[in-house]
């Protein structure tokens, strides 16, 4: 992927400007149709859902309080995973969202939820809330583009250190809930900060999600484990709960992945996002940074309706239960206007996210032109590259793209 | 609703407690564990749930349980007249009784939305512990429409404690009741405590010897009216005396002829319920012949939306918007530290509890509007990035 603007092709060079403020009324009119005919049935669906993650969270909990007996075990963190990934994803980011606001129900309030995550509800509604959904995918500015730890863009600068990102995505997928915290906090740039320098916000946000981790954690490690005891199930308790929480971020970040970096998702370069972005742009810009999941509706629950991660982006505070009625809608007009709507199953969605980890783990272009045959010379190339310094790096890489051009020159692109 | 009444707050005696050997067998036991264990159980009970509490997991269970936020069940609907009904709501468990005259706030869910209004209590307190309002549908009444002609027995409603000062002195005394419409309703609330209607007729109880009661009670029809047969019954019974007055009978109300209706006004204190209109002429009529009066008056101000407006912050800033300027962006103009964020309206950033008056939405040009006393007791919260006053408005921040 390279930033939109320095495509050969541009995927919206043929949209006028007409077209990109045509387009945003069509989707206003669609937000404002599912807006009138909220109501009675879509209170009810948020609160079955509600109702049934707590009963069988503490279903699981119950079971889980004679885990040492094997069955017991593998019924309870079945079904604690699958509460922990309703009650993340269904609820509580759909929750926070402020898509239930409407409801005027104090109790499933965006401005009175908190989840059972590592990050504190507050932190992630900034940081996704407010930074993800208003920049999406503008290199620069959104830091969900590989979350300051990976490099997902062409345009990101090379490092030697990004060999190591397949790795540290698969140990972020893991214990994705702490990762997720680190990035709210944005502890990568704090940290740099000389102590007494950081700032009050800062310190205060750490506070507040250590105190939050250390209360997850005393439930999940200490509380429960503890009532288990009687049975001498201690330790198969503790297990469980980690097991679920180990199932909880990989789904969760697997689903995540899907929505901006399976290959074929736009960036956008900061330089050319107008000051005065229009809702047309806007939302052009949220249809091209998205990809969705095709699936049952099973699939759909459990990835919060993140499934429909397009027109999620487009209607961040609709409730999630409508989006599956949206979607036809919504791809319609993709294909109204020659635009590619990126949808796929699961699997192929994940592969493709890790394709891209790898690729851009490595310097542009170069897994694309390694084969069996040049693999030493290839290898070497890396080498120089990882061991060379900056001055090195950015020869080796100029020298690439010359060659890229030349040989774009003498085999011109084909139409699209 | 609120009460104008300019006397010291009535130190009300709460009747209706429940009595201690009613209540429920777990609570009496609960209460003689040791408060350190129990202390400890709930806490432990509360790491075991966190980030949750325990009573997330209890309300599913057992909403009107004590200690449960002040909840009540809709157990019977009563039709009083076509467009009136008599709501009988059993209350949760910490409901502290009321003073015939009170009324409460209910928070009820329409369309998936929840509305809060204020209805008085129409009965005194009853042997069976439950609780009754008697609702008028009003044209685009979202709440009373829906109680009297959707809502069904079953319900979950959510309620606040009794309030208001529009009672009767248990000492007694000599009253004229004015009531106008559904005015009538805390009034039967009072009329019905002190004289018990019986298979046997009505009974005047030691309790009622010492009240001297008129009721004025003005309608546009008889039809219309909630109660008239109650209030002719008591008549006839010669507990109190009634004049009925029907505009299409007798003619609008003079309130200057008033001592016509009623000759020994004077001698009476008035207690007066009804329209902002019918309220005002009393006012001026009593102030004018140094008489006492204590009011009730329903929907205290019905908000109008207009365009633009002062938005006025906790703090007594008061800030000025035109119909096209997000509260957000005036308020920091003018210098008041405000939550923000994405100022598109998709972050959920900025929402604030607006206590009173209207807003416009700019992207939709939908209108939410607050009355205190009717809508959320917490106020309804705005997104104020995407709002413009739609007249004044007042913001809790």
């Amino acid at each position: 992927m390279t930033v939109i603007t320095k495509k050969p092709e541009n995927p919206i060079a043929h949209l006028t400007d007409a077209d990109v403020e045509a387009i945003g009324a069509e989707l206003d009119a669609i937000r404002q149709r599912v807006l009138d005919s909220r109501g009675a049935s879509d209170a009810a669906y948020i609160r079955k859902v509600v109702k049934v993650q707590r009963g069988l969270e503490l279903g699981s909990r119950a079971v889980l309080l004679g885990s040492a007996f094997p069955p017991a075990w593998v019924l309870g963190t079945v079904g604690l995973s699958v509460a922990k990934i309703l009650e993340n994803m269904e609820i509580g980011h759909n929750v926070m969202h402020g898509q239930w606001d409407w409801m005027r129900d104090p109790k499933i309030h965006s401005t009175t939820w908190e989840w059972d995550n590592a990050s504190t509800a507050e932190g992630w509604k900034h940081s996704h809330n407010q930074v993800h959904h208003t920049y999406t995918n503008i290199v620069g500015k959104d830091n969900d583009l590989g979350y300051g730890i990976m490099r997902v863009d062409e345009d990101q600068r090379w490092h030697p250190m990004y060999l190591g990102q397949p790795l540290w995505n698969f140990l972020n997928a893991c214990f994705f809930e702490y990762g997720i915290a680190a990035y709210d906090l944005e502890l990568g740039k704090n940290l740099r900060v000389p102590k007494e320098k950081r700032s009050e916000e800062f310190r205060t946000g750490v506070r507040k999600t250590l105190r939050k981790i250390r209360g997850q954690a005393t439930k999940d490690y200490v509380v429960h484990p503890l009532l288990s005891l009687p049975t001498g199930s201690f330790l198969p308790t503790l297990a469980a709960n980690f097991t679920a929480n180990l199932v909880r971020n990989v789904w969760s970040h697997s689903v995540i992945m899907c929505g901006h970096f399976p290959e074929g998702v736009e960036t956008f370069e900061r330089k050319a996002i107008p000051a005065d972005e229009t809702r047309g742009q806007w939302y052009v810009r949220q249809m091209l940074g998205s990809a969705n999941i095709s699936g049952s509706k099973a699939m759909h629950l459990m990835t919060g309706n993140l499934s429909h991660q397009i027109e999620h982006h487009l209607f961040p505070d609709l409730p999630s239960n409508r989006y599956a009625e949206v979607a036809p809608q919504v791809k319609d007009l993709f294909e109204r206007y020659g635009l590619r709507y990126h949808e796929a199953p699961l699997p192929q969605q994940v592969a493709s996210a890790w394709h891209k980890v790898v690729r851009l783990s490595l310097p542009n272009g170069w897994l694309e032109e390694t084969t069996v045959k040049n693999a030493p010379q290839q290898l070497a190339k890396l080498w120089k590259m990882t061991t060379g310094g900056p001055k090195v790096r950015r020869a080796i890489e100029a020298r690439a793209r010359q060659e890229a051009r030349r040989a774009a020159q003498a085999e011109p692109v084909r139409a699209a | 609703m609120t009460t104008t009444a300019d006397r010291p707050a009535a130190v009300a005696p709460r009747v209706g407690a429940p009595d201690p050997s009613r209540r429920p067998l777990a609570r009496r036991l609960a209460e003689r564990v040791p408060p350190t264990v129990s202390r400890r159980a709930w806490r432990l009970a509360e790491l075991a749930v966190t980030p949750l509490v325990p009573a997330d997991y209890l309300d599913l269970v057992s909403p009107l349980r004590a200690g449960a936020d002040l909840r009540g069940r809709i157990e019977e609907i009563t039709h009083e007249t076509a467009d009136a009904a008599t709501v009988v709501i059993r209350p949760g468990a910490d409901w502290q009784g009321h003073v015939p005259g009170q009324y409460l706030r209910l928070g009820i869910d329409v369309d998936g939305v929840r509305h809060w209004r204020a209805y008085s209590l129409t009965h005194g307190p009853r042997a069976d512990g439950r609780i009754s309002i008697t609702v008028k549908a009003v044209p685009d009444g979202v709440v009373s429409t829906h109680l009297v002609r959707e809502a069904r027995p079953g319900t979950l409603v959510h309620l606040e404690q009794a309030a208001g000062e529009f009672v009767l002195p248990v000492e007694g005394g000599r009253f004229l009741f004015v009531t106008a419409g559904s005015g009538i309703t805390p009034v039967i609330g009072m009329l019905r405590n002190l004289f018990p209607s019986t298979d046997e007729g009505v009974l005047r109880p030691e309790r009622s010897a010492v009240h001297d009661v008129v009721v004025v009670h003005v309608a546009p029809t008889r039809p219309d009216s909630i109660f008239i047969r109650d209030l002719e019954a008591l008549d006839a019974a010669g507990a109190i005396r009634l004049v009925a007055r029907y505009d299409d009978q007798h003619g609008l109300l003079d309130v200057d002829r008033l001592d016509e209706l009623v000759p020994d006004l004077a001698e009476r204190r008035t207690l007066a319920c009804g329209p902002a209109g019918l309220l005002d002429a009393l006012a001026a009529h009593h102030e004018a012949r140094g008489l006492e009066l204590v009011t009730e008056q329903f929907r205290t101000a019905r908000v109008e939306a207009g365009e633009g407006g002062t938005v006025t912050f906790a703090d007594g800033t008061v800030v000025e918007a035109d119909g096209a300027t997000p509260i957000l962006d005036a308020a920091e103009a003018e210098g008041v530290l405000m939550p923000s964020g994405c100022r598109m309206g998709i972050c959920f950033g900025c929402v604030l509890p607006m206590t009173s008056g209207a807003v416009r939405d700019l992207r939709n040009g939908a209108v939410t509007t607050a009355v205190p006393g009717e809508t959320n007791p917490d106020g309804v919260p705005v997104q104020t990035c995407v709002s413009a006053p739609a007249g004044a408005c007042e913001i809790a921040h």
